[in-house]
C-alpha cells in the first residue's frame, strides 16, 4: 500500500509535466501542423532560464515567471524567421528544420552553461518533505502533482471561451476562412507557436527543482511527448492529459513490475495504438 | 539522356572509382579512415534514399536495421564464425527479416504517422539492444575481439590493417550502390516514383502501392543492415547507440543536405557531413550547433540539398549558351 501511494505520486508528478510539454506540443502541431523537434529543447532551455535568472534575482518565483517568457520571445523569433518558410513543405523538411534548432539550443546550452548537472532549490515554502506512513516524501513533488490540473484548467477554460481562444481554434480548423473574416493568421501562428514554447519553458522551469539540470534532459522528454502526442491523437486535449498521465504512471509501476522489459513499453504502445487508431485515441478519423 | 551525357557520367564515374582506389596511396592514414566512414554511412543513406526520396516515405527508424546489421556480424564473429563475407550476408538476410516484419505493419502509415511508428519500432530495436544484456553486452556494447582475414584464391588479407579495411568496405559499397542503381532504374524503381508523386493515381492503374511500399523498405532495411554489418567490422563494436533515433536522424539529415532528388545526393551529404565534423572538431567539441546552422539554410533556401541544387544549376547554364545571340 506504502509503495504504491509513493509510487502513484511519481507517476502522477512526472505525468503532470509530461502534460504540460505535450500539451504544448499538440497545441502547435493542431493549429501550424508542425511537429516541433526542438520542443524538448525549449522545455530544458526553461529550465536553464529559470536557473539563471535566480542566480540574479534569488526567487524561484522570479525564474518561475521570466524563465518560460524569455523562452517564449525566443520562440516567436524562431517562428517568424524561420518555421513559417516551411508551412505546407513535405514534413520531412519540416522535421529537419526542427530538429536542426534542436542541434543549435541543445548545444548552445552546452557552450554557455557547461555539460555538467545543476541543480535548483525548490522555494522555501515547498522544499522539505512530509510524513507518508513510515516513509517521507518531498513536498515539491506533491505541488506539481496539483500544478499540472491548474495549468491545464486554465488552458482549456482558454481555448473555449476566450477570444483569442475561439481565433485559435478557427484559423486551426481553416485558416483560409479565418482569414476571411479578418483573423490576422500569420500573427496568430507566431503565438500559438510562443504559447507551446512557453508552455514547455514553464514545464523546463517547474521541473527545474525535480530533477537535476543537464544538456540531455531535452532528447529524453521530447519522444516521451512524441509519443503521448501521437498515441493521445495529434492536437487533441484529452488525448495529451490522459496520455501524459498513462505515460507517467506505466513508467513509475513499470519498474516494479516489469523490471527491464519497461523500456520499450511506450513504444509497443505507440506502435499498438498506431496500428488500431490510425490517428491516436482521442483523434478524428479523416 | 544523349549519348554524350551517358559517356561522360561514365567517365566520371570510373575516375571517381579510380581516386577512390588510389586514395591510399594519397591521402594520410587518418583521413582513410574518415572516407571509411562516409563510404559506409553514405551507403545507409543511399538505401535510406530509396524510401525518402524516391517513394516519399519518411523513416525515423532506419537506424535499427544498421544497428540489426552490426550486431549480427558481431554475434556471428565472437561466437567462433570465421567467414567475414558470410557473417556480412546474414547481417543483410537478418536485417530483411527484420524489415519484413517491421515493414508489414508500417506501410500501411503515411507521412508524420508512418514517421512516428517507424521511430516506435526502432526505438523497439533499440531497447532491446540496450537491455538484454546476456546477448548483447548492454549499453557497453559488443565488442569484436578478433576479426578473422578474409582469404581470396588464397592470399590472406587482414582486416585489422586499416588500408585493406578500407578498400573492403569501398569494394562493398560499390556492390551495394551497384544494385541500388540497378533497382532505382529499373520498372520498379519507376513505380516508386510514381507513388511519391500521386499513389493515388498509381493505385487506379492497378498497382498494389502497399506492396511496392513494403518492397522498397525492405531492400531499404537490407542496405542499412549491410552498412551496419560493415559499421560493425570497420569499429571492431557493436553498441546500442548506433540504434538510437538521434542516430537514424543522420540518414535523414545526409540525404537532405546531400539532396534527396538524386541518386548520389546521400553520399554527397554524409561527406559533407564528416567534412563539416573534422573542420569544426578543431575548433569546438560541440560542433552539432554548427551542423545545425548550416542545416537552416539548406533547408530553408536549398531544399534540393546542396549536390541537388549545383546539378540543377549546372543544367541551366548550357541551355542559355544555346541560344542565338543577337
Amino acid at each position: 500500500m506504502e509503495s504504491f501511494i509513493i509510487n502513484l505520486l511519481n507517476g502522477l508528478s512526472w505525468g503532470m509535466l509530461l502534460f504540460l510539454i505535450s500539451v504544448g506540443l499538440t497545441t502547435v502541431f493542431g493549429v501550424l501542423g508542425v511537429l516541433n523537434f526542438a520542443h524538448g529543447s525549449f522545455f530544458m532551455l526553461g529550465a536553464y532560464l529559470c536557473m539563471q535568472v535566480m542566480h540574479i534575482v534569488p526567487s524561484f518565483w522570479v525564474g518561475l515567471l521570466v524563465g518560460p517568457l524569455v523562452v517564449a520571445l525566443l520562440a516567436a523569433l524562431v517562428e517568424k524567421q524561420l518555421l513559417r518558410r516551411v508551412y505546407g513543405r513535405d514534413i520531412a523538411f519540416q522535421l529537419l528544420l526542427t530538429f536542426a534548432i534542436l542541434l543549435v539550443l541543445d548545444d548552445g546550452v552546452r557552450i554557455i552553461w557547461g555539460p555538467g548537472y545543476h541543480v535548483v532549490e525548490p522555494p522555501a515554502v515547498l522544499a522539505g518533505v512530509f510524513s507518508l506512513f513510515d516513509n517521507t516524501y518531498p513536498i515539491y513533488r506533491l505541488f506539481l502533482v496539483f500544478a499540472g490540473p491548474v495549468i491545464g484548467l486554465m488552458l482549456w477554460a482558454f481555448f473555449r471561451f476566450s477570444r483569442w481562444g475561439k481565433r485559435i481554434r478557427a484559423a486551426a480548423m481553416d485558416p483560409e476562412m479565418a482569414e476571411g473574416i479578418g483573423i490576422r493568421v500569420p500573427l496568430l501562428f507566431t503565438a500559438v507557436f510562443a504559447l507551446g514554447c512557453w508552455l514547455a519553458g514553464m514545464g523546463g522551469a517547474l521541473a527545474a527543482p525535480h530533477q537535476s539540470l543537464a544538456p540531455a534532459m531535452g532528447e529524453r522528454i521530447i519522444i516521451e511527448s512524441f509519443i503521448v502526442v501521437v498515441a493521445g491523437g495529434m492536437g487533441s486535449f484529452p488525448g495529451a492529459f490522459i496520455g501524459a498521465l498513462a505515460l507517467g504512471l506505466f513508467e513509475s509501476f513499470g519498474t516494479v513490475f516489469l523490471g527491464r522489459v519497461q523500456m520499450a513499453i511506450p513504444y509497443i504502445v505507440l506502435a499498438a495504438v498506431l496500428l488500431i487508431r490510425p490517428r491516436g485515441l482521442f483523434g478524428q478519423e479523416d | 539522356m544523349n549519348g554524350a551525357a551517358y559517356v561522360k557520367k561514365t567517365i566520371l564515374l570510373i575516375l571517381g572509382t579510380a581516386l577512390l582506389l588510389a586514395a591510399p596511396a594519397i591521402l594520410p592514414l587518418y583521413w582513410i579512415m574518415i572516407t571509411t566512414e562516409v563510404l559506409i554511412m553514405g551507403l545507409f543513406a543511399m538505401g535510406f534514399n530509396l524510401l525518402l526520396g524516391y517513394t516519399g516515405l519518411l523513416s525515423f527508424g532506419q537506424a535499427g536495421f544498421f544497428g540489426v546489421g552490426a550486431y549480427t556480424v558481431a554475434l556471428i564473429l565472437s561466437h567462433g564464425g570465421t567467414s567475414v563475407l558470410l557473417s556480412l550476408g546474414a547481417a543483410v538476410v537478418v536485417a530483411l527479416i527484420t524489415a519484413v516484419v517491421i515493414g508489414y505493419l508500417c506501410v500501411r502509415r503515411d507521412e508524420i504517422f508512418f514517421a512516428m511508428i517507424t521511430l516506435g519500432f526502432g526505438m523497439m530495436l533499440y531497447t532491446v539492444a540496450h537491455n538484454w544484456v546476456e546477448l548483447t553486452g548492454g549499453s557497453d556494447g559488443l565488442p569484436l575481439m578478433m576479426v578473422p582475414p578474409l582469404s581470396f584464391f588464397g592470399c590472406e588479407i587482414s582486416l585489422f590493417d586499416p588500408v585493406q579495411m578500407y578498400r573492403f568496405v569501398l569494394v562493398m559499397v560499390i556492390i551495394g550502390i551497384w544494385i541500388l542503381w540497378r533497382i532505382v532504374q529499373s520498372p520498379f524503381g519507376l513505380m516508386l516514383t510514381a507513388i511519391r508523386e500521386n499513389r493515388e493515381r498509381l493505385a487506379f492503374v492497378g498497382a498494389n502501392v502497399r506492396q511496392l511500399r513494403l518492397a522498397a523498405f525492405v531492400i531499404a532495411g537490407g542496405v542499412a543492415g549491410l552498412a551496419g554489418g560493415l559499421f560493425g567490422l570497420f569499429n571492431a563494436m557493436a553498441t546500442p547507440d548506433i540504434m538510437h533515433w538521434s542516430f537514424s536522424a543522420r540518414p535523414v539529415l545526409m540525404t537532405v543536405l546531400g539532396g534527396m532528388g538524386i541518386f548520389f545526393g546521400p553520399m554527397a551529404g554524409a561527406a559533407i557531413y564528416f567534412g563539416l565534423e573534422q573542420m569544426m572538431t578543431h575548433l569546438t567539441q560541440n560542433w552539432m550547433i554548427f551542423l545545425g546552422l548550416a542545416l537552416i539554410p539548406v533547408v530553408i533556401y536549398f531544399p534540393k540539398g546542396i549536390l541537388g541544387s549545383l546539378v540543377a544549376w549546372k543544367k541551366t547554364v548550357p541551355q542559355k549558351r544555346k541560344k542565338p545571340l543577337p
